[in-house]
């Protein structure tokens, strides 16, 4: 029983992993990116149709990776080439997304794929309790794992991340040395927001494997807010994303056991959480205990410091 | 030997200023260059431009011969040109070697770590610095976060380093540090063009001196061939600083009382720790100390900006610590605040509002819920021709002003209710001698009608100048008053590094 | 060479007239061909849109009945703007408007007209202005980031209806659709012409002059514009900022809570799923077009009312979705924004040799 909603917990949560983690390297370049609903809608259509057209789920993820890395590169031009208003852009990048997936997503609706299977890892995935929710599972979701690590060690252990990280906190100071805080800044946004796409794939690719318009039904959003809980950090992401799959696997067990609560009351839990986790994120912030990049959401002008 | 750098009648302006009119001088290897200058006459301008941040309108740099176009700071950077500014280029959250390392060329994309740590250690111990690698910067005191910025550029073998006004964060022991590290980097015959106007330490540093004055460079004199004297009369040149006559009417009425007030900062470190202080009657009380010792938060605090974790606040007989009554006493204080443009004034609007921005709510400028334009307006157009604002055509937002207008502005607002109390903050910071010695005069002639002032600044000629008592802060605490009519400054340096005082009690 | 920018020293009031114009010119040509890869000829399709919004009496009131709503919500989110506070949260508070409408039209009892209309009005207006108030508590009291708690609940206001109309509010001789009963003629605008056109249209407008005066006449609206302009001046004038960022975002969320009220009295005459199609979320292009103006905001919500009843002729004839009207105004804001940047700066080639 506890394994089975770990595992429901671990399916859930991953398209929200893949979008925080996404959207932290946004964040931690000094980009906001209210548009994360919209490229994980992007993700998941280009996703899907990849898969339709080729056959290949690799294929439609690097679809789905490349249409939200396009997506973004408006939102990088904007605000970081031409110092656009941050959230407006991203406000906008949304719309975008759920406009033209409805558009070219119309021919899609109803199509069916073959998803991503399970694939146990020897092993492992005889253990008792995390065994069948860590150890058997899809590709994307080993492979989320694997970003968790790779992001952490990326902006704590190599010259790129310690880039990102200075363009971020401090972007005259980074240009003081030598960085340049517009093309670490437009790749943050980038690639951040193909990884947000990559979120959405595993919705259309794994959780559901067919298109339905605007099928992320509000995730991108929950995914800005766990950003703020993780503090920015990758390891903490993942625990926020859980939490939040846990959340909705409870919610889905609700129903499936037939309560006498209504569906669309507890459709709302996921909500609530969030907010109630953002409000405690936030004193923490206050508190010191986590820092958000001080040059977040501000546009860099080199000759307007002072 | 020939000059390693070389600049010939550079000229930069921005909208509606020039920054820089016509600059010339050079520097050669092993040599200490004083760029003498008031503020505002382009010494912080043509370091940007020296370091690639803003680009001349004309005028040629040559680095070792060649003639140097910058676009960014990487070209000048390339050309073994370092600045440590007055700002420093840090980035607090990171630790002292990330911030090290960001600084450095060549680091391979996945470096080790160790290695580094070794080669910057190394570094460290040759000029005997005191330095942890592993702490972020934000916990580090402001004089070793200039440590850091000077690392950085040795690290990355810098031929010419520039350092804009380093001593003005530094007790005078420490700047005494600073100068045996800068003469050790002569002797390997680095160049370095060292920024101040503190005159005894340009007599003591220097090997030439140019002085700048309204963004040209008027002269430039070897060692041996100037005193303080010639330096100070060709910076400030004929413009006469207007003096006053001290009317000493100080009553023993202490208006403020500040008693062992504690603020944390928001990381959780204490800004203000058990500090005491008080403000009597018709007195112009200075605060000397090292910047980030606490005035700032000192300030805040006065101006309802911060909350107090421990403590009192006496206004006469009341206690106004508690927020409410706090805020209705603040809002009878005076401020001219540090950062003028970040709190105050609203930039987007126009001088007539930004004059009201205090006592909108006053019946002179409204009638019932509604604003009184007319009143409004008149009253703009008094402040504007009191104080001889040039505000441009009607209604021009506020950001537009300069810099010594925006001054006024606040200066016309917060005065002219009559306050029985002023806090200014660096009020003459960035401002022309003129301009500055209306700032003073204003300043004394409230003082000879009762009013009390708080007086920050960070030249110590202007508060021994204006202050009827200084205050000395180090670490948050005060450290105890002078008297500055009988004080020296060695006295108030070393209370300045947290050496008591001679005048611990009242004077 | 390389490309510099410089800023301008005065931008141009021209340039700033003419570029949100621009702009929409500009998502026209784009948007022309997302509609060509989805095979409508776009010359055809806009020509569509402007004579089924403008081309008839009935198209004119389809269009003034779009813009209603959009008027209040508009209005709602600009005056936060004016404050710098996101309110993304118009769609929820719509919703919660039109539930609090509803509320008192099926269950006050109230025979008089009058009477009902106002007691509907304050319903939606303090149901609309409590849901933002909540983002206004959390952001004024603790700094929590009011975007996100606004967007997030519109989810919940949109769920909450949902329960509603499915549960205890569904009209029992509905035949189980998800309806509420129909509202009595008490609680019902003035409709004219024989369209749906109805009395909403002028509470809009009126709404707007009366917000235009708030802002730029009282003392509350000058003490909303520094707060907007600096707020740590603000707080060192002794401004209580964390009230107004309560006040602004409650009066935020009930201007466009009317929208709600509007809605079911004028149109709907019921509570039901889908009651706003994303009028909230047009509401911020619309404020961020207007520029702070609450009369732009009139301007402005007419034109979206314009592409909008064209795109509702789009889906008819082509079968279009109708949140392709989103991606053209994603596509407007993003053009505007690049519209801004040539607004503030001058693009220069400059000649030179990079050493080193």
């Amino acid at each position: 029983m506890v394994e089975i909603l770990l595992d429901a917990t671990v399916r859930a949560g991953t398209p929200i992993l893949f979008a925080t983690l996404g959207a932290i390297i946004n964040e931690r370049a000094g980009i906001i990116n209210l548009g994360i609903e919209g490229l994980m809608l992007i993700g998941a259509l280009a996703g899907f149709a990849g898969t339709y057209l080729t056959g290949s789920l690799l294929l439609g993820v690097l679809f789905a990776f490349a249409a939200s890395f396009l997506a973004g590169s408006i939102h990088a031009l904007i605000t970081v080439q031409l110092r656009g208003n941050q959230i407006v852009s991203g406000l906008a990048l949304t719309m975008f997304g759920v406009g033209i997936t409805a558009l070219f997503g119309k021919g899609m609706v109803g199509l069916t794929i073959v998803g991503f299977k399970r694939v146990a890892i020897p092993g492992l995935s005889q253990l008792p309790l995390i065994g069948r929710p860590f150890f058997n599972q899809d590709l994307l979701i080993y492979f989320s794992f694997l970003l968790v690590f790779v992001i952490w060690f990326f902006f704590y252990r190599t010259r790129w991340g310690l880039g990102v990280r200075s363009v971020g906190e401090n972007p005259a100071a980074a240009d003081t040395c030598g960085f340049s805080v517009s093309t670490y800044r437009f790749f943050a946004v980038t690639i951040g927001s193909g990884l947000v796409g990559i979120g959405g794939a595993y919705l259309s690719l794994a959780s559901t494997p067919m298109w339905i318009e605007n099928m992320t039904a509000g995730r991108g959003w929950i995914a800005v807010a766990l950003v703020i809980f993780a503090g920015w950090s990758s390891p903490r992401a993942m625990l926020g994303a859980y939490l939040f799959g846990g959340i909705t696997a409870m919610q889905l067990r609700f129903q499936a056991m037939g309560t006498t609560i209504s569906a669309h009351v507890l459709q709302m839990l996921p909500y609530f959480f969030t907010i109630l986790v953002l409000v405690i994120s936030t004193q923490r912030i206050q508190k010191g205990a986590s820092q958000q990049p001080e040059g977040l959401g501000l546009p860099y002008d080199r000759e307007d410091r002072k | 030997m020939t000059d390693f750098l070389k600049i010939q009648n550079v000229r930069k302006t921005f909208p509606g200023v020039v920054a820089l009119d016509d600059v010339s001088f050079s520097v050669a290897p092993g040599e200490i260059h004083t760029l003498l200058g008031e503020n505002g006459a382009g010494k912080s301008t043509l370091m940007n431009v020296l370091t690639g941040l803003y680009h001349p309108d004309r005028g040629q740099i040559s680095v070792a011969g060649e003639p140097i176009h910058f676009t960014s700071p990487r070209d000048s950077l390339a050309c073994g040109i370092g600045m440590v500014h007055q700002h420093f280029m840090l980035v607090p959250a990171h630790s002292v070697f990330e911030n090290i390392l960001l600084a450095l060329d060549n680091v391979p994309n996945f470096y080790s770590k160790k290695k580094y740590k070794e080669k910057i250690q190394k570094l460290i111990d040759e000029f005997d610095l005191d330095l942890d690698l592993d702490i972020p910067v934000w916990k580090l005191s402001i004089g070793a976060q200039q440590w850091i910025e000077l690392i950085k550029l040795l690290m990355r073998d810098c031929q010419l380093l520039i350092l804009d006004e380093p001593t003005a964060v530094l007790t005078p022991q420490e700047a005494e540090r600073l100068f045996n590290v800068l003469r050790k980097l002569k002797e390997q015959g680095k160049s370095i063009i060292f920024i101040s106007h503190k005159m005894r330490e340009v007599m003591e540093i220097s090997d030439r001196v140019t002085i700048l004055k309204k963004g040209c460079s008027i002269a430039t004199r070897t060692r041996g061939d100037f005193d303080e004297s010639t330096l100070a009369s060709l910076m400030i040149g004929k413009d006469k600083i207007p003096q006053w006559q001290k009317n000493l009417q100080m009553s023993d009425e202490i208006v403020l009382d500040i008693q062992n007030l504690s603020v944390r900062n928001d990381r959780g470190l204490s800004d203000l720790d058990d500090f005491n202080l008080q403000l009597k009657k018709g007195e112009i009380l200075g605060i000397a100390g090292v910047a980030g010792n606490g005035q700032k938060a000192l300030a805040e605090v006065l101006t309802g900006l911060k909350n107090t974790s421990q403590g009192k606040i006496m206004a006469g007989e009341e206690d106004i610590t508690n927020s409410n009554a706090r805020y209705s006493y603040i809002a009878g204080i005076a401020h001219i605040p540090e950062d003028r443009k970040t709190i105050g004034i609203a930039p987007d609007m126009s001088v007539d509002e930004n004059l009201i921005m205090k006592s909108f709510k006053s019946g002179s400028f409204r009638n019932w819920i509604f604003q009184n334009k007319k009143a409004i307006r008149r009253n703009a157009e008094e402040k504007i021709e009191q104080f001889a604002i040039k505000s441009g055509p009607d209604g021009t937002p506020v950001r537009y002003l300069s810099g010594g207008n925006i001054q006024k502005v606040i200066i016309a607002r917060e005065l002219s209710e009559h306050p029985a109390v002023l806090v200014a903050l660096y009020p003459t910071r960035g401002l022309d001698i003129g301009s500055a010695g209306y700032v003073h005069k204003v300043i004394a002639d409230g003082a000879d009608r009762g009013m009390s002032t708080i007086l920050i600044a960070e030249d110590l000629d202007e508060l021994l100048k204006l202050s009827d008592r200084i205050a000395v802060m180090f670490r948050g605490k005060l450290i105890g008053y002078v008297d500055p009519r009988k004080t020296t400054r060695e006295e108030i340096g070393l209370m300045m590094s947290g050496e008591k005082g001679s005048l611990p009690d009242l004077p | 060479m390389k490309l510099v920018m410089e800023r301008r020293e005065i931008s141009s009031p021209l340039l700033r007239f003419s570029a949100p114009i621009a702009s929409i010119a500009v998502a026209l040509f784009v948007a022309g061909f997302l509609l060509l890869a989805s095979g409508v000829s776009p010359l055809a399709a806009y020509k569509e849109i402007l004579i089924e919004s403008l081309g008839s009496l009935y198209g004119l009131s389809e269009t003034l009945v779009k813009t209603t709503p959009l008027i209040f919500a508009g209005l709602g989110v600009s005056l936060a703007f004016r404050m710098q506070i996101w309110n993304i949260g118009a769609e929820g508070q719509i919703y919660m408007g039109a539930m609090g409408a509803t509320w008192v039209a099926l269950f006050s009892g109230i025979q008089n007209h009058w009477v009902m209309m106002v007691a509907m009005f304050f319903a939606a207006f303090f149901c609309g202005g409590l849901w933002a108030g909540v983002a206004g508590i959390l952001r004024a009291r603790w700094q929590v980031n009011e975007v996100i708690v606004t967007l997030l609940m519109n989810y919940i206001a949109i769920l909450w209806v949902d329960y509603l109309i499915y549960g205890p509010w569904k009209d029992p001789k509905g035949f189980n659709f998800p309806l509420t009963a129909q509202f009595g003629d008490a609680a019902r605008f003035a409709e004219y012409f024989n369209t749906r056109f109805h009395s909403g249209f002028f509470l809009a407008v009126f709404c707007a002059l009366i917000l235009y005066l708030f802002i730029e006449r009282t003392v509350w609206g000058y003490e909303i514009k520094v707060i907007g302009s600096n707020p740590k001046a603000a707080r060192y004038a002794g401004m209580n900022t964390g009230m107004a960022i309560f006040f602004v975002l409650f009066l935020s969320g009930a201007i466009a809570g009317i929208a709600g009220f509007s809605e079911v009295a004028g149109l709907q005459h019921r509570l039901q799923h889908g009651i706003s199609p994303g009028y909230g979320y047009t509401a911020i292009i619309i404020a961020w077009l207007a520029k702070r103006s609450a009369i732009g905001v009139v301007i402005v919500s007419f034109l979206m009312g314009v592409l909008l009843v064209g795109g509702d002729s789009l889906q008819l004839l082509w079968q279009l979705p109708v949140a392709f009207v989103y991606a053209f105004q994603g596509l407007i804001l993003f053009f505007l924004l690049a519209s801004d940047f040539f607004i503030i700066y001058r693009v220069k080639l400059v000649k030179g040799v990079i050493n080193g």
